[in-house]
C-alpha cells in the first residue's frame, strides 16, 4: 500500500486511458506522457496499461506502507527516497516506511510514480483512469489528497527480480522545453488558405500557460483559414491541432473533447506526443513538421519496440 | 461525396458531408453499425458525429490501407441501409421556472409565448446526431426554427445535470454538472450518465427522443 503524505494541486491516478467510449462523448483521459507510464510500469514488471501515479504542477511525497518496487519516470521531476536523490527510469526496492517525493525541476512537466503490482482502484469504464472533470475512475474521480492510500497489487515477480532494471537513455522521447512534432496534415487541411499552413509548418509557438490535461494553447504566428473558423463538429483525438478562429492553434492533449467544431490543421503523431506533453505550459517552445502515416506508425512501432529490452522474459 | 482522410497515424475519418443534415446522418449511423456487426481486430471504436465517422485503430496491429478498405467495403451497403429498430426514449421535461431560466428568452427571441415554445419543443422527435461535450452529452435535432435561439454570449460556469437547452437548431441535455453556453429552457429528472449503472448512458447515438411534459 501507498500513502498520500502531501499530493501537491494535481496527482491523479492514471493508466493508458479508457477506450471504446468516445461515441458517448467520454475522452480517454490516461496519461499526458504514455510512454513514461507504459516504460515505469515495463520496469517494474506490470503490464503496460497498469494504474500508476502522474504528478504535475506541484511536488509529491508519499510513503510506502510496505516494501515495495517502484520506478518514477517522465520529464520536470526528481526523484527522492527518504531525501536522497534516485535515478528516473530505473526500478528501486523502497522498504516499509520509506518516503519517496517527486520533486518539480526544469525541462517538463509531467512525472510518473508506478509500483510492482499497479495501483488497484476500482475500474469506470474499463480504465482506472482519472478524469477530473467529469468526476470519473481514480480515487472518486478526483486528484488526490493527503492521507490516501492507494491498494496495491500482487508484484509478477519477487523484488530482487524486479528491482534494478533500467532504460537505455537512447530510446528516451527527445524531451525539452524547444521540441519539433512530426504531425499529418489534415482532416481539415483544405479550410485553410496556403498561407496558413505555411505558417503553421514555418512558425515556433510558445505553450501558453493556460494550458492543461484538456488542451495546450499555443501563441504564435495566426493562422489564416479560407472561409471562416467553423465547422459542423467532428470527431478529434489525442493530437487534433484544432485552430480557432483567433488564428491560433490549440491541442488536444489526454483529456481533450471528443468532438469539437473548429478545423483541425493537423494531428500530432503518436511518437512525438510524449514530448509534447512535457513541453512545459509558460516554459515550453513547439513547431511542427508534416509526415506521412506511413513514416509515423514506422515510427511509434520502433518505439514500442525499443521498450522490449526492459519487458521481462526472465534474466 | 463520401471521403477518407487520416486523423494523425491512430485514426480516420469516413467524411459524409459538411452539414447538419439527417439523411447524411443516417449514413453515419448505418455505416457505424455495419461496422460494428463485422470488427476488425485493432480497431478499438467508432465515433458517429453529425456528418462524419472516427474511426480509431491501433497502430502496432493495422495500417491506414486496411481500416480504410474494411470501412470502404461496408460503405455501399450503408447508403442504401433502412434505419430499423431505432430506440425511441421519452424525456418527462419539466419547462420554465427557476430550473429553466431561459424559457423566457427563447420565447420573446421569437415572439412567442413559452407556452408555444414548449409546445413545439415537446411536439416532435429528435434523433441523438452524435455525442459529445461531456460523458453522455446527447447533440440533438432538428429543432423547429421557431424556436431556435442564439449560444448565450458568455457562458454559464455551471449547469447543473439535468438541464434542458437550445442552441441554434440544436438541442441536448446537460448529463454532468458543467460549464455552458446553451440557452436552458427546462429540466429533467433522469440520469443521463451513471458509470454504476448498466448501461452507464441513457442515450446512444442515432436514439429518437421525445420531450414530455408534466
Amino acid at each position: 500500500m501507498l500513502t498520500i503524505i502531501d499530493p501537491g494541486p494535481l496527482t491523479t491516478i492514471q493508466d493508458l486511458g479508457r477506450f471504446g467510449f468516445a461515441r458517448f462523448g467520454v475522452p480517454v483521459s490516461g496519461a499526458m506522457d504514455m510512454f513514461a507510464l507504459r516504460a515505469a510500469n515495463l520496469l517494474v514488471g506490470n503490464e503496460a496499461n497498469a494504474a500508476g501515479l502522474e504528478v504535475g504542477i506541484g511536488d509529491l511525497m508519499l510513503e510506502a506502507t510496505d516494501d515495495c518496487v517502484l520506478a518514477a519516470a517522465g520529464a520536470g521531476y526528481d526523484l527522492f527516497v527518504n531525501g536522497r536523490l534516485m535515478p528516473l527510469w530505473m526500478s528501486i526496492l523502497c522498504r516499509r516506511g520509506s518516503v519517496i517525493e517527486m520533486r518539480k525541476s526544469p525541462g517538463g512537466c509531467w512525472g510518473y510514480v508506478a509500483v510492482a503490482g499497479g495501483i488497484v482502484c476500482e475500474p469506470v469504464l474499463g480504465s482506472r483512469a482519472t478524469f477530473v472533470r467529469g468526476a470519473l475512475g481514480g480515487l472518486n474521480g478526483g486528484p488526490l489528497r493527503g492521507g490516501d492510500t492507494l491498494p496495491v497489487g500482487a508484484p509478477s515477480q519477487s523484488p530482487w527480480q524486479l528491482a534494478g532494471r533500467e532504460i537505455p537513455e537512447m530510446i528516451l522521447p527527445k524531451y525539452g522545453e524547444a521540441i519539433t512534432v512530426d504531425v499529418i496534415i489534415g482532416p481539415q487541411a483544405e479550410r485553410f488558405a496556403d498561407e496558413g499552413l505555411r505558417v503553421f509548418l514555418s512558425s515556433e509557438y510558445a505553450v501558453s500557460a493556460t494550458s492543461d490535461r484538456m488542451g495546450y494553447r499555443l501563441q504564435g504566428a495566426t493562422i489564416a483559414h479560407r472561409s471562416g473558423a467553423d465547422i459542423v463538429s467532428d470527431g478529434m483525438v489525442r493530437g487534433s491541432a484544432q485552430v480557432p478562429a483567433s488564428g491560433e492553434p490549440m491541442v488536444m492533449m489526454a483529456d481533450g473533447p471528443t468532438t469539437g467544431g473548429y478545423p483541425k490543421i493537423a494531428t500530432v503523431v503518436s511518437a512525438d506526443f510524449p514530448a509534447l506533453a512535457q513541453c512545459a505550459p509558460g516554459a515550453g517552445r513547439v513547431g511542427f513538421r508534416a509526415t506521412t502515416v506511413e513514416a509515423a506508425q514506422a515510427r511509434y512501432r520502433a518505439m514500442m519496440n525499443g521498450l522490449r529490452v526492459i519487458e521481462p522474459d526472465d534474466d | 461525396m463520401t471521403r477518407f482522410f487520416p486523423v494523425g497515424d491512430s485514426a480516420l475519418v469516413v467524411e459524409f458531408g459538411d452539414e447538419i443534415d439527417p439523411a447524411i446522418n443516417r449514413r453515419v449511423h448505418a455505416l457505424t453499425r455495419l461496422l460494428s456487426l463485422d470488427p476488425l481486430d485493432g480497431v478499438a471504436e467508432c465515433a458517429p458525429t453529425y456528418r462524419s465517422l472516427l474511426v480509431r485503430y491501433d497502430p502496432l496491429a493495422l495500417d491506414y490501407r486496411a481500416v480504410a478498405e474494411w470501412a470502404q467495403s461496408k460503405l455501399s451497403r450503408a447508403e442504401s441501409l433502412r434505419p430499423e429498430g431505432v430506440r425511441r426514449i421519452e424525456v418527462p421535461t419539466v419547462y420554465g421556472g427557476e430550473r429553466g431560466p431561459d424559457l423566457e428568452f427563447v420565447a420573446q427571441h421569437n415572439g412567442l409565448s413559452p407556452q408555444e415554445v414548449i409546445r413545439i419543443h415537446s411536439g416532435a422527435e429528435y434523433t441523438v446526431y452524435m455525442m459529445g461535450f461531456t460523458p453522455g452529452y446527447p447533440y440533438m435535432g432538428k429543432l423547429d426554427p421557431a424556436i431556435a435561439a442564439p449560444r448565450l454570449e458568455t457562458p454559464r460556469t455551471r449547469v447543473p445535470a439535468g438541464s434542458v437547452g437550445i442552441a441554434g437548431l440544436q438541442t441536448g441535455i446537460y448529463p454532468i454538472d458543467s460549464p455552458g453556453g446553451w440557452r436552458i429552457i427546462g429540466f429533467t429528472p433522469l440520469a443521463l450518465f451513471d458509470p454504476n449503472r448498466e448501461p452507464p448512458f441513457l442515450f446512444a447515438p442515432g436514439d429518437a427522443v421525445r420531450f414530455v411534459p408534466p
